[in-house]
């Protein structure tokens, strides 16, 4: 499976027309069960890809939200093992709705790139975005990831001309992320209309789908994004209402499902009406 | 691990970092996609100045005129006498401009921040030493400055938090992760990563991504070039050995980096042992860490056996860092230079001892170092000649001395 579960996904949604929702979750927010309960709830849900972030105590790229979720995870014990297996409990259930998982470079070196990559796939997860490994430092990682047939998608950015764009899409596969906003996750609103010339610009150098995350917060901004470009991540706003619901002594797994019902809906249905929002 | 190699020796030190910002294993540039760009744009504009006789002669020339270089090369005839060793000489970074050897990097980055048409300055800081060095250029200069400083060190660095105002610089309390020097770090580079058109960041260690472990030891081996010529002076040959602290470790290869060549000139880096480096309280991290990536390279690191940073712990804020410049990782790898460590108690007796003996008052960090000259001297023994780098002073420790011997101030 691997790539080709990525790859049948988004061949899948380009036949019905519209753009994939990617949900993100920390694994082990607020804690293992729960963060298990509400990944086996996304697809249902409308997840049509996952993204699991495994967490890093020192997130560079993150902003508040994501650093809180981080800590929160970590505080209960959660490790990169750990969301390897919570993965794994997840495929158990589901086989056919890809799981990226997100994070940091030193939790991969300390691991050993094949063990791994080779652990990584056993699990059942079938992308890997490393926020701190540009392509230049990438080619061991890369080579791993190959052998276990797990995409490297790859970042780019408003900060990326088209040279350094040539650069960024070699080696990947599966998908490329355009990170909407120079920033971090969770703090600039994302622009549809300034995204829209990069992700023509992005899927033209890659032949890949594009994805768009950083700074979409409601289904309003989701359902713009969503029309222009393949695929709409939510990760900050999401990771907010587990915090939330943890304060308010609410139903995690009920309040963050219900907010991507609501997130999935809006991307559903942005190239059909106008009105289904 | 299967990303390092065996080291090899090389036949020239100094000709690291490669192309790709490594040295040997070490190094690299593991940023953000976001920030590659600017790393380049950075990696580019300082080859050009750093050939540039224009820009190293409007360095030099601040260097002497503002920062007060050369700083003396000072013979400590009574540490030399007690300790019964190798004659010991002090290299007074201490009496720069902001009373540590911080002041020639900021000067040197701040230059080229200019050139490249930056108008904006961030940095971190722990101690808040290199805070005020960055806020003094940029006040000079006429440059906004923000500050990231983790709350903790706020709190027992407030003196220094002052004079970083007065200089006009916004400090910024950082309470993320552990409210510390690698938090203010992680902060600085948020900042980078969300304004990248106008901001200019100007870190104050040999560590983070190429170009900067290059470029601040550039910056710094000034320290070194000078020394080569003063114990050529008094001595009429190189030292035995030079013995410097190491934190992210820029005034230790600031003086180490002139010498990288010549086998027979010992380098000895002194790491924050903490409350001793068998306790999980230090900050040593060749010494009790391994290889791994944070902010922006590779590098030895305090770290968990699921490579979460860990906190580092030293009575010097200065030190109070979990990782440790690339360079110096690389050094202590092919065994050029070495590596020891000295607890809180050592550095806090080596404080006492130099100030009772010369009348210096060393900053806490640079007494890790003192606290290791004994051993260094005896063991070069009564004919040689040993230098330490005295890089910064001890007036903003006085309350901290002061605490760990139960006194009021």
């Amino acid at each position: 499976m691997t790539k080709a579960r990525i790859d049948a996904r988004f061949a899948a949604l380009k036949a019905e027309g519209r753009a994939a929702f990617i949900p993100y979750v920390m694994a082990g927010d607020p804690d293992r069960e729960t963060a298990l309960r509400i990944l086996q709830g996304l697809p249902a849900a409308g997840a049509d890809l996952i993204e699991v972030g495994f967490p890093f105590s020192d997130p560079m790229a993150e902003g508040p939200p994501i650093q809180r979720a981080a800590q929160r995870a970590l505080a209960k014990g959660m490790t990169t093992r750990g969301t390897l297996e919570l993965i794994r409990d997840f495929r158990d259930g589901d086989q056919d709705t890809p799981v990226i998982l997100m994070g940091y470079m030193n939790p991969i070196v300390t691991w050993g790139f094949e063990a791994f990559a080779r652990d990584a796939a056993d699990a059942g997860v079938d992308g890997l975005i490393v926020v701190d490994c540009p392509p230049e430092e990438a080619g061991p990682l890369a080579d791993a990831l190959d052998a276990a047939g797990i995409s490297l998608i790859r970042l780019a950015t408003p900060t990326t001309d088209d040279s350094r764009l040539a650069v960024v899409v070699k080696r990947t596969s599966g998908f490329v992320y355009y990170v909407s906003v120079a920033g971090v996750t969770g703090v600039k609103e994302a622009d549809a209309a300034a995204a829209a010339p990069n992700v023509e610009r992005v899927r033209k150098a890659s032949g890949l789908p594009v994805a768009v995350g950083f700074g979409i917060k409601t289904s309003e901004r989701a359902k713009q994004v969503a029309q222009v470009a393949d695929a709409v991540v939510v990760g900050s706003a999401l990771v907010d209402e587990v915090a939330e619901a943890v304060d308010m002594n609410e139903d995690v797994t009920a309040r963050v499902l219900s907010k991507v019902e609501s997130l999935a809906k809006a991307v559903r249905f942005a190239r059909t009406s106008q009105t289904a929002v | 691990m299967t990303v390092l190699n065996a080291p090899a020796r090389p036949n020239d030190y100094s000709a690291y970092p490669d192309a790709q910002g490594r040295f040997g294993d070490y190094g690299g540039q593991y940023v953000p996609e976001t920030l590659m760009p600017l790393v380049h744009d950075l990696t580019a504009a300082y080859a050009r100045a750093k050939a540039d006789p224009e820009f190293q002669a409007e360095l030099s020339g601040y260097l002497t005129h503002y920062v007060g270089r050369p700083s003396p090369l000072y013979h400590a005839a009574r540490l030399t006498e007690h300790f019964g060793g190798a004659k010991i000489y002090l290299k007074r970074e201490e009496l720069n401009h902001t009373g540590s050897h911080k002041i020639n990097n900021c000067m040197g980055q701040i230059l080229l921040a200019m050139r490249m048409g930056k108008t904006r300055i961030i940095a971190e800081t722990g101690a808040g030493q290199h805070g005020v060095a960055t806020a003094t250029v940029c006040a000079r200069f006429g440059l906004p400055c923000v500050v990231y400083m983790g709350a903790v060190d706020v709190e027992r660095q407030k003196p220094n938090v002052f004079r970083m105002n007065l200089l006009g610089a916004e400090v910024r309390p950082v309470t993320s992760g552990s409210a510390t020097l690698k938090d203010a770090m992680n902060e600085a580079l948020r900042d980078w990563v969300t304004n990248v058109e106008d901001t200019y960041y100007l870190i104050g260690s040999a560590a983070g991504m190429h170009p900067y472990p290059e470029m601040v030891r550039d910056f710094q081996s000034v320290i070194g070039r000078e020394v080569r010529e003063q114990v050529m002076a008094a001595e009429g040959r190189l030292p035995d050995a030079v013995v410097a602290c190491v934190g992210g470790g820029s005034n230790a290869i600031g003086i180490f980096h002139p010498f990288l060549n010549d086998a027979s000139v010992k380098l000895i880096g002194v790491e924050a042992a903490g409350s001793g480096i068998d306790t999980d309280r230090h900050a040593a991290a060749i010494n009790g860490g391994r290889p791994g990536v944070l902010h922006g390279n590779m590098t030895y690191l305090l770290q968990d056996r699921d490579g979460q940073i860990t906190e580092a712990h030293s009575i010097s804020a200065g030190l109070d860092y979990p990782g440790i410049g690339p360079e110096h990782a690389w050094l202590h790898d092919v065994g050029r230079a070495t590596y020891l460590t000295a607890t809180d108690q050592e550095s806090l007796d080596a404080f006492m001892l130099l100030s009772k003996l010369e009348g210096i008052l060393p900053a806490i960090e640079s007494a890790h170092a003192i606290a290791r000259i004994g051993d260094v001297a005896r063991e070069v023994g009564k004919d040689g000649v040993v230098v330490l780098n005295l890089s910064g002073r001890g007036d903003k420790d006085v309350a901290t001395v002061a605490a760990h011997l139960g006194r009021q101030i």
